[in-house]
């Protein structure tokens, strides 16, 4: 059970670096730390006591209850695979802007990018 | 109880390189210790019986750690010094004290680790083979049985991309837009 | 005087030598992983990822052109669109049997390599919208932010 709150720890660590940095680059650096907790909480959720990966091999074919029984549970693993390949395109966004705006600014100092123009 | 204890190493080394990524003075290190978190997180993922999410956590890691150093080393090394604010930081308090709390009660109906409710997940797992024929169970339930999910992550993908060209692409319309300026009147002030 | 510049843009000649190899056999890998999503881990995500790795080896190793002369942006947005398409035309083509994304292909003997109609072609759909997007947004960061950031600034190292 420690574990779920080592993920919060990680997670609250991410939204500090978000909200308390104002390097643009760390931020994108916190957003980071934010999917990492996330997806690692969400496997953890799934996780059975001495289970198995949930792939069947041809040797437990005649046996599929069993493997039901020992295997861990596929669905939040679907959904973290969805989410880390989100991650790097997001990631690939955030990098493309921070490098427009410093060539503009100059700058990774957001509050030195107040005066927004269009 | 094994792997409970080998997931606390590996989630407090994790813990001590985001830390280090928070608070580092030099940008690059910082971009490499959070590269560290990832590649930790995969040697997890590996012990949780996740495979495809380890080989997909690993090599994703080395293209974001590719494009971040990429967008780091683009600019001479700038550590933004000055005082720091105390809003920020004050809004940060409030936000942990109300997540701790509302983390704590929500932890608190959980089921244990370890011991997963699978209600869905059963159905899954029993007739994969039979239904989809795929015997790799996360696969079944990422293209067919959840097949909404997959093509909603790629309109994302897409959208992601799309918005990363549309904003680095500007060369060779520069030219078209300076005399669009002139032409009604507007003149930037770079 | 030519093999001299030959060897100034890009790495040294250890590792080109040996990226050059490299890019086969991690693109192959990646080609196995895709294909095989359905039998072992892996899948459409991973094995376009290792692709698109295997092509920005290329272009940190060699320089840019080698590696846009083999594989051009345009087709790499071009492979990007396609890919979504083809998989949004698989969904639509469930139509025919009753809904969408319905596994309308005949499904073979278990554990083999055809044994999941659809799941296949979608992966390998996914491989392709996941390979040539990524080497396309690694391709527009790493030159159009750098012609500008050059010209302005001179020598970046």
């Amino acid at each position: 059970m420690i574990v779920y709150y080592l993920c919060l720890v990680m997670f609250m660590l991410g939204i500090y670096c978000l909200i308390a940095k104002k390097n643009i680059v760390r931020k994108i650096i916190g957003i980071v730390i934010i999917e990492y907790a996330t997806n690692l909480f969400l496997v953890f959720i799934g996780y059975k006591h001495n289970g198995i990966a949930p792939i069947i091999t041809p040797e437990m074919q005649d046996n599929i209850p069993a493997f039901a029984a020992q295997s861990v549970d596929p669905l939040p693993q679907a959904l973290v695979l969805t989410s880390i390949v989100i991650g790097l395109g997001t990631l690939c966004l955030m990098v493309a802007l921070a490098i427009r705006l410093n060539e503009k600014y100059r700058t990774f100092d957001t509050t030195e990018i107040s005066s927004l123009k269009g | 109880m094994m792997v409970e204890t080998l997931c606390l190493v590996f989630l407090i080394f994790a813990i001590v390189g985001s830390l280090i990524a928070v608070e580092t003075k030099n940008l690059l290190s910082a971009v490499i210790s959070a590269g560290v978190v990832g590649y930790g997180l995969s040697i997890m993922f590996l012990y949780l019986g996740a495979p495809d999410i380890a080989i997909t956590q690993v090599v994703v890691e080395v293209l974001a750690l590719v494009v971040l150093i990429r967008g780091t080393i683009a600019v001479d090394n700038i550590s933004i010094g000055g005082p720091r604010d105390t809003l920020p930081l004050f809004v940060a308090l409030v936000f942990f004290g109300v997540f701790v709390v509302l983390g704590v009660i929500a932890l608190g109906d959980m089921t244990g680790f370890g011991n997963p409710m699978m209600k869905v997940s059963e159905h899954y797992l029993l007739n994969s083979v039979k239904e989809t024929g795929s015997s790799n169970v996360v696969m079944g339930i990422l293209l067919d049985y959840r097949a909404y999910d997959t093509l909603g992550e790629a309109t994302v993908l897409l959208t992601s991309i799309l918005g990363a060209f549309v904003i680095l692409r500007r060369q060779g319309k520069k030219e078209i837009a300076e005399k669009d300026y002139e032409h009604v009147g507007i003149l930037e002030d770079e | 005087m030519s093999n001299k510049s030959k060897h100034q843009d890009g790495m040294s000649l250890i590792s080109k030598t040996i990226s050059s190899f490299m890019t086969a056999l991690i693109a192959l890998f990646g080609f196995y992983i895709a294909f095989y999503g359905h039998l072992t881990p892996g899948g459409g995500f991973a094995g376009g990822v290792i692709i698109a790795a295997a092509f920005i080896l290329l272009t940190l190793s060699h320089s840019k052109k080698v590696s846009l002369k083999k594989f051009p942006d345009i087709i790499a947005s071009l492979l990007d669109n396609f890919g979504a398409l083809s998989f949004v035309a698989l969904g639509l083509l469930g139509f025919l049997s009753g809904a969408f994304f319905m596994n309308f292909v005949q499904k073979g003997k278990a554990f083999t390599l055809l044994s999941s109609g659809t799941i296949l072609l979608a992966n390998i759909a996914i491989m392709i919208k996941v390979m040539a997007g990524l080497f396309a947004i690694f391709v527009g960061l790493s030159i159009f932010g750098r012609i500008v950031a050059e010209g302005e600034k001179g020598d970046m190292r």
